[in-house]
């Protein structure tokens, strides 16, 4: 593995007239990661990839695809960069393989070797029936694979998923899930936006959290997780709890028709809950902890910015 | 920095097979259109326009005919497939890949000039068979053909860059192309306008495509036709630039 990051964001603005949409962003990607870009809507997310992809001319900084400059070197790194945009793109002109066809040729692809190439990825994204369909006919979850398949068929080293499964159901979000996955075993840089926490607690190995165009955080998942200062506490009571004391009081989270859920501190010992319950006089069935799970760290760190600017 | 001319042999075939799959739409209504101005203004104003000497004026008519048909298409292909394109946002396939602003342009201006010419020679087919037409001088046909072809592609191309939507497009269409085209001596010779028509047609860079373009078929014409052959390259040349700057800088293309 080579010491040149995937891709190396370097103090990277865009403003948008009076609407700074990146505040200069740094930051690197590993080769061969599973990074997992987080962010509420308007954190910029999108407007990172797109200035990665060359989509958007940043206002100022630099991005570099493995050691390659996005402007300077535009035909090196698009070549090395796969996208998936967010919006479902359709050309009513043509079919899936003719699509797929003039994208290699964009990228001065043919041959029998690149329509072999071209017969996989439909085959493997389960649209070779349909390949002669006409793509403004297609549906949600086909026209998204199709989007994969455009962005693979040049074979990018580094693949950049924006918001993949968004709208798709169940089904078609677990292969998508499978085949990035073995993109990334194969040797892939994967680069990932989602709003389904769990998606990124699940695949990424690294996570950086966006919000208002600056970075919130910027970690491994399980740093980031264990970082969190909290654990969560179920507790299962025997009848329903009317009076909670104070400190039971400010640390509930959830009421559930038999439980409660307590949102600790970390500092917090398992026997002073134990304790408060006690002087609530409730009466214990059951109790279960959990450490807090990437979306609780999410919605922590981006409440605590939002708190900041205000 | 190495080229991509395979990249852009793509894209040019892509947008030939985008006209090519609406051909009703795109080649044989304008071809129709066209012909109707032919029958209807041919007929009509046959003894009542006074051209060239020895020239009928349906065979004065034909050739500006084909010239209108030519601007009007080469100026469709490149302005509806890219406000198309942002529409749909399938333009980003092609702003992914590595091909050079040049590139680019060179596709999109070399597929309205394949439409320009299919639905203008369309039109001289018809001409040459029912009325008799001939060229004297085939070399300045094609020349003013293509060049034309290529500005009002490279126009279109603008058009399209500075349109938001299908409405931008329209107006540009109505208020600046079509006045511009009636007004630049298809149906007439300038020199049968009011001197004042006469002087203002001087500034209308259509004028020296049709007039040009007509010499070729008579080789009579209303300026010299080295004039219309110069400001012709020089408002390809304009056209060409601006658009290079704004595909360069990425204006309403890449955010």
């Amino acid at each position: 593995m080579s010491n040149v990051p995937a891709v190396r964001f370097q103090h990277v603005k865009k403003e948008y007239g009076a609407l700074s949409a990146l505040k200069g962003i740094s930051f690197d990607v590993e080769e061969g990661a599973f990074f997992g870009l987080l962010g509420p809507n308007g954190a910029g997310k999108s407007t990172l990839i797109n200035a990665m992809s060359g989509l958007v001319i940043p206002t100022s900084g630099r991005i570099e695809i493995q050691g390659h400059d996005v402007i300077a070197d535009y035909r090196q790194t698009r070549r090395l960069l796969g996208l998936v945009p967010q919006e479902l793109i359709a050309d009513p002109f043509f079919s899936i393989r003719e699509l797929l066809d003039l994208q290699s040729g964009y990228f001065g692809l043919k041959g029998v070797k690149q329509r072999a190439w071209v017969g996989e990825l439909l085959e493997r994204l389960a649209l070779s029936d349909k390949s002669d369909a006409n793509t403004g006919q297609l549906s949600g979850g086909m026209k998204r694979r199709v989007l994969i398949a455009m962005a693979l068929v040049h074979r990018p080293r580094v693949l950049v998923l924006d918001e993949p499964t968004a709208g798709v159901d169940v089904d078609l979000r677990r292969t998508l899930w499978d085949f990035t996955k073995e993109l990334h075993q194969q040797g892939h840089t994967i680069i990932l936006t989602t709003h389904y926490l769990e998606e990124a607690e699940a695949l990424c190995d690294k996570v950086a959290i966006m919000q208002e165009g600056e970075i919130k955080a910027l970690d491994t998942t399980q740093s980031l997780l264990s970082k969190h200062n909290y654990r969560y506490l179920r507790v299962t009571l025997a009848q329903s709890a009317k009076n909670l004391i104070p400190p039971l009081e400010e640390r509930l989270v959830e009421r559930e028709p038999n439980g409660l859920v307590f949102k600790l501190e970390k500092t917090t010992s398992l026997s002073k809950l134990l304790a408060w319950l006690s002087e609530a006089r409730l009466e214990i069935e059951d109790i279960s902890s959990r450490d807090a799970s990437l979306e609780e760290v999410f919605l922590d760190l981006t409440a605590e910015g939002k708190s900041n600017a205000e | 920095m190495q080229s991509n001319w395979s990249g852009c042999w793509a894209l040019f075939i892509k947008e030939v097979r985008r006209f090519y799959s609406v051909v009703v739409q795109t080649v044989f209504a304008p071809i129709v259109a066209t012909l109707l101005y032919l029958l209807v203004f041919g007929h009509v104003l046959e003894t009542q326009i006074e051209t060239y000497a020895s020239v009928s004026y349906s065979q004065f008519l034909i050739p500006g005919l084909v010239m209108m048909a030519i601007l009007q298409n080469a100026f469709s292909n490149t302005s509806s497939s890219l406000i198309q394109s942002k529409m749909h946002g399938n333009l980003s396939f092609v702003l992914l890949s590595p091909i050079s602003a040049f590139e680019f342009y060179v596709a999109f201006v070399l597929a309205s000039i394949v439409r320009g010419v299919v639905v203008g020679l369309g039109i001289l087919i018809i001409g040459v068979i029912g009325f008799d037409l001939t060229w004297q001088s085939p070399l300045w046909v094609l020349i003013f053909a293509i060049l034309s072809a290529a500005m009002m592609g490279g126009l279109g191309m603008l058009a399209g860059i500075i349109s938001d939507k299908y409405d931008h497009l329209a107006a540009f269409q109505n208020f600046v192309i079509m006045p511009l085209t009636f007004l630049s001596g298809v149906f007439y010779s300038i020199h049968a306008l009011p001197e004042f028509w006469q002087q203002l047609s001087y500034f209308n860079p259509f004028f020296y495509m049709v007039d040009g373009f007509r010499y070729g078929f008579f080789e009579q014409s209303d300026v010299s036709v080295y004039l219309s052959l110069l400001v012709t390259i020089l408002f390809l040349i304009i056209v060409s630039s601006i658009n290079l700057i704004l595909l360069r800088k990425g204006v309403k293309i890449r955010q």
